[in-house]
């Protein structure tokens, strides 16, 4: 019997093809965001919000997967900026040959952000790089505020946790206070921000959010 | 439920070394699986069993080994094992820790038989 060490990442495929997405999303200076959280905490809202509030013109495009359907990538076509939906077909998780795939008719030099959605699930999509330069994690406080305690490896992953539908907090036994330190407590130093997409609340600061990384990598790009 | 996918990852893995040892029969395939992997081990040998059933690999045995959590203490430049809930520094006990480890998904080795 022989013992042959292998030591490589059983995902080495995958993480190869998000280094390739990184460095050519580094190479144009785009911006490349992964927003993560369980189904129905509001991405897609997020990104109504978020991409009525560019003014047109602005080099945004926007991925959003899901296992059926291309009803989001409809809701969000109509802002005017390109939209495409990744139908994963029964997969859980979007990962880096897909992004890859829909980016191919995209011309990246016409690009300074571009806003991945991922399937809604708040497990699997924590082990797949999509090249991006942050993974964002959102929580609506419909859910339990013990979240990050539940799924720590995303929380741990993400940059920053938004949390949404705060204007809900009068009629839901959220408590924020304890939401923000399970996600400090398994992520020392998170950013979070909290957001209402029905009433347009903390939506200022999101923008600013985006705006201060895409300078960031704008200067690296 | 991804372990599935990630169950056939590694087949893929092993199947790939296998042809480069004609002859060989692999029986073994070690795997770590960090604490932050996403990776739950009960699901992903759930999923190889199945992959491998009926397979010319088969019996193949899949050995999980858990890798927990790290942190690093950057005050203090301590590296640690995260045991409990704290995330704070065993040795400071600065609570500002930053991640170290506990993410890997990784092939550790395969264990063959000529």
């Amino acid at each position: 019997m022989d013992r042959i060490p292998l030591e490589k990442k059983v995902l080495s495929e995958n993480d190869r093809i998000a280094a390739r997405l990184r460095e050519s999303f580094r190479e144009h200076g785009i911006l490349c965001v992964n927003i993560i959280s369980s189904p129905g905490s509001g991405k897609t809202s997020l990104l109504e919000r978020t991409l009525e509030r560019f003014p047109k013109g602005t080099r945004v495009a926007v991925l959003t997967g899901d296992i059926q359907t291309d009803n989001d990538a409809r809701r969000l076509a109509r802002f005017g900026f390109p939209a495409k939906q990744i139908t994963t077909g029964g997969t859980c998780h979007l990962d880096a040959l897909r992004v890859e795939r829909a980016l191919v008719d995209w011309p990246l030099e016409n690009l300074d952000l571009l806003i991945i959605e991922n399937v809604g699930n708040l497990v699997c999509p924590s082990s797949y790089d999509l090249g991006e330069a942050a993974k964002i994690v959102m929580l609506s406080v419909a859910e339990g505020e013990d979240k990050p305690l539940k799924y720590p490896s995303i929380f741990a992953k993400s940059e920053l946790l938004v949390l949404n539908k705060i204007d809900l907090l009068p009629y839901v036994s959220f408590d924020m206070t304890r939401a923000r330190e399970y996600a400090r407590s398994i992520h020392p130093g998170m950013e979070i921000l909290e957001v209402s997409c029905t009433t347009g609340q903390g939506l200022d600061q999101w923008i600013q959010w985006l705006e201060k990384r895409q300078q960031a990598a704008d200067l690296h790009g | 439920m991804h372990e599935l996918s990630i169950a056939s990852a590694i087949l893929d893995a092993v199947r790939s070394e296998a042809e480069k040892r004609p002859g060989a029969h692999v029986t073994k395939v070690g795997v770590r699986i960090g604490a932050l992997s996403g990776v739950e081990p009960e699901a992903l040998s759930f999923g190889f069993s199945v992959l491998v059933q009926g397979t010319d690999l088969e019996p193949l045995a899949l050995v999980i080994e858990p890798v927990p959590r790290r942190q690093r203490c950057p005050a203090c430049d301590f590296t640690f094992e995260v045991t409990e809930d704290s995330l704070a520094c065993p040795r400071c006990g600065s609570g500002e820790t930053v991640l170290a480890g506990g993410e890997e998904l990784d092939l550790a080795y395969l264990e063959v038989e000529d």
